[in-house]
């Protein structure tokens, strides 16, 4: 299986408990694509993005079998798991602005590397900043609160913190959820500018945001990956399975 | 129209039957605070001057200050804190933020249940056995200390725990999907927000340590002392024990004495309650989230 693939997946499960969120999972994202999971809720989007990341070190009750690779290589052989986490960014549906300062929001991660040097600091923060289309707003009061900034921006914020650890890899976990309309858009900007970075996995419950900026989109239903396909393809009827139009059309979920 | 009707009548009745029944038992909450406070201080107001505060016990501790209780009971404070915030604080960071649900931490959950529960008489044995004798400390301020020192531990753990636990899941979650280790989420993040409730609760701990009595009299408190402690291996007053002592010990004793002492007591005690109420009002003005 060693390929151009950024992250190949082979027959994972995620369990909680006995409860199963979703099983039998195998594909692959390529690098620098936008791959889109979509899906109505409970379909195990959410469990496949934690296992990626391998959060179920931080949860006794989750269990993932199978095989996850980043660039070929199992996550579970990582032996340096921070190392892991730092390559892969994280944006979660409702954005969190840690009780920091906005610089400090953005500086945690390269501080966390050990980047001390104030300018290479100053630098890195403005660059996320630009990069997630918050800097303008924010550059005049960098020493507020991230947690007092309003929804959309914290939701930004996350995004610049996520892109401050200069990931391989950007996993969103259906961003737009507390973000407005237009901020939404120039989210999927952004997204679509980091395409040339960076590979994204994009877990959304909006149908047309899959459509706008996937290459590639995966459909999952009650824990169980119903198939995968180009976007276009998908979306001009060319489905394998009846369930992926019906829900493409809308007719339920 | 609506109209109230013989159900929803008697529903109300019983609602300020209940209201007034909860009112009176919160009021005699009240009532023993309040009788303690005022016949202390109208008859121990009287005892209060620079030189009761500043000077030594004279005359068979029937007159002259209380200075070297007061210093003494300085000392037993905070070495106490030396001793029992490293300790509590670390323990509490442990089960708050690595510890697993195992076995071993409801053992040592149900251990720190039990010590909160050991009446502080037993902790004065334990005191003496341990750190008396065991440990080679004498009767001294040092052994004292570290028996308050185990005895509160349970609040400083508690208390730690708790404000550990204030924080927000989701803030540790951003910081591990980052790659921060556990250890950078609680000083980056997790302390800078609990440190205001871990003082709170620290600040707490210490008006209780300076008005235990039991567990400082075998241990290193002096029945009279009229020196102040130059190590912590030396022996002292403290104004608990010595409030005891003239109280039912030593013959003679004017009446207002021993109401003095307990108002410098109380009044420390009440004085550090206000300055932990106080600052928890004050951070959590500025709380993050």
């Amino acid at each position: 299986m060693v390929n151009d693939a950024k992250l190949s997946f082979s027959d994972v499960a995620v369990h909680y408990g006995a409860e199963k969120a979703f099983s039998g999972l195998s594909c692959e994202v390529k690098e620098h694509e936008i791959f889109g999971i979509i899906g109505p809720a409970g379909a195990g989007k959410t469990s496949l993005l934690r296992a990626i990341n391998r959060m179920d070190d931080f949860n006794s009750e989750m269990r993932v079998s199978g095989r996850i690779a980043l660039d070929g290589r199992d996550v579970r052989e990582w032996r340096n798991v921070y190392a892991l986490r730092q390559r892969i960014g994280v944006v979660f549906p409702l954005p969190v602005g840690l009780p920091l300062s906005v610089f400090e929001n953005v500086a945690l991660s390269p501080r966390l590397r050990g980047i001390r040097n104030r300018e290479e600091l100053n630098a890195i923060v403005e660059r996320c900043l630009r990069r997630a289309a918050l800097w303008d707003e924010v550059k005049d009061r960098l020493d507020t609160l991230g947690s007092l900034l309003s929804g959309g921006q914290q939701q930004r914020l996350t995004i610049a913190r996520a892109l401050s650890q200069e990931p391989e890899v950007l996993l969103l976990d259906e961003f737009s959820i507390a973000v407005d309309p237009v901020t939404t858009m120039r989210i999927e900007d952004v997204l679509r500018s980091l395409r040339e970075e960076l590979t994204i996995v994009l877990v959304t419950n909006l149908v047309q945001q899959a459509r706008r900026l996937a290459d590639r989109t995966a459909f999952m239903l009650g824990g169980e990956l119903v198939e995968v396909g180009e976007t276009e393809t998908l979306f001009c009827g060319g489905t394998q399975d009846n369930r992926t139009r019906e829900y493409l059309e809308g007719r339920f979920g | 129209m609506f109209e109230a009707t013989e159900r929803t009548l008697r529903d109300a009745q019983r609602e300020r039957w209940v209201k007034a029944g909860l009112l009176v038992m919160t009021i005699l909450l009240i009532l023993p605070v309040a009788i303690i406070l005022t016949v202390l201080v109208m008859r121990g107001a009287p005892m209060l001057s620079i030189e009761f505060l500043f000077e030594e016990p004279t005359n068979g501790m029937t007159a002259g200050g209380i200075f070297p209780a007061l210093i003494g009971t300085i000392w037993l404070v905070i070495v106490a804190l030396l001793a029992s915030v490293p300790v509590g604080v670390a323990a509490a960071i442990y089960l708050s933020e690595y510890a697993p649900d195992n076995k071993l931490t409801r053992l040592i959950n149900l251990a720190i249940i039990n010590l909160a529960g050991v009446p502080s008489i037993v902790h004065a044995l334990f005191g003496v056995g341990a750190f008396v004798i065991f440990a080679g400390f004498g009767t001294s301020i040092l052994a004292a200390s570290l028996t308050l020192a185990v005895m509160t531990l349970p609040v400083v753990i508690v208390s730690t725990r708790e404000s550990l636990q204030a924080v927000p899941q989701a803030f540790r979650a951003a910081c591990w999907n980052m790659g921060a280790t556990r250890w950078q989420t609680i000083r980056r993040v997790v302390l800078p927000n609990a440190v205001s409730g871990i003082l709170t609760g620290v600040i707490l701990e210490v008006s209780r340590t300076a008005g235990e009595t039991a567990p400082i009299m075998f241990t290193g408190a002096a029945f009279f002392l009229p020196f102040l402690p130059e190590s912590v291996f030396d022996q002292t007053m403290a104004l608990s024990l010595h409030l005891f002592v003239i109280s039912t010990q030593v013959p003679n004793v004017p009446e207002g004495l021993p109401y003095g002492v307990a108002l410098v007591l109380v009044g420390m005690v009440l004085t550090m309650n206000a300055i932990s109420v106080a600052l928890r009002t004050k951070l959590r003005g500025r709380r993050k989230w």
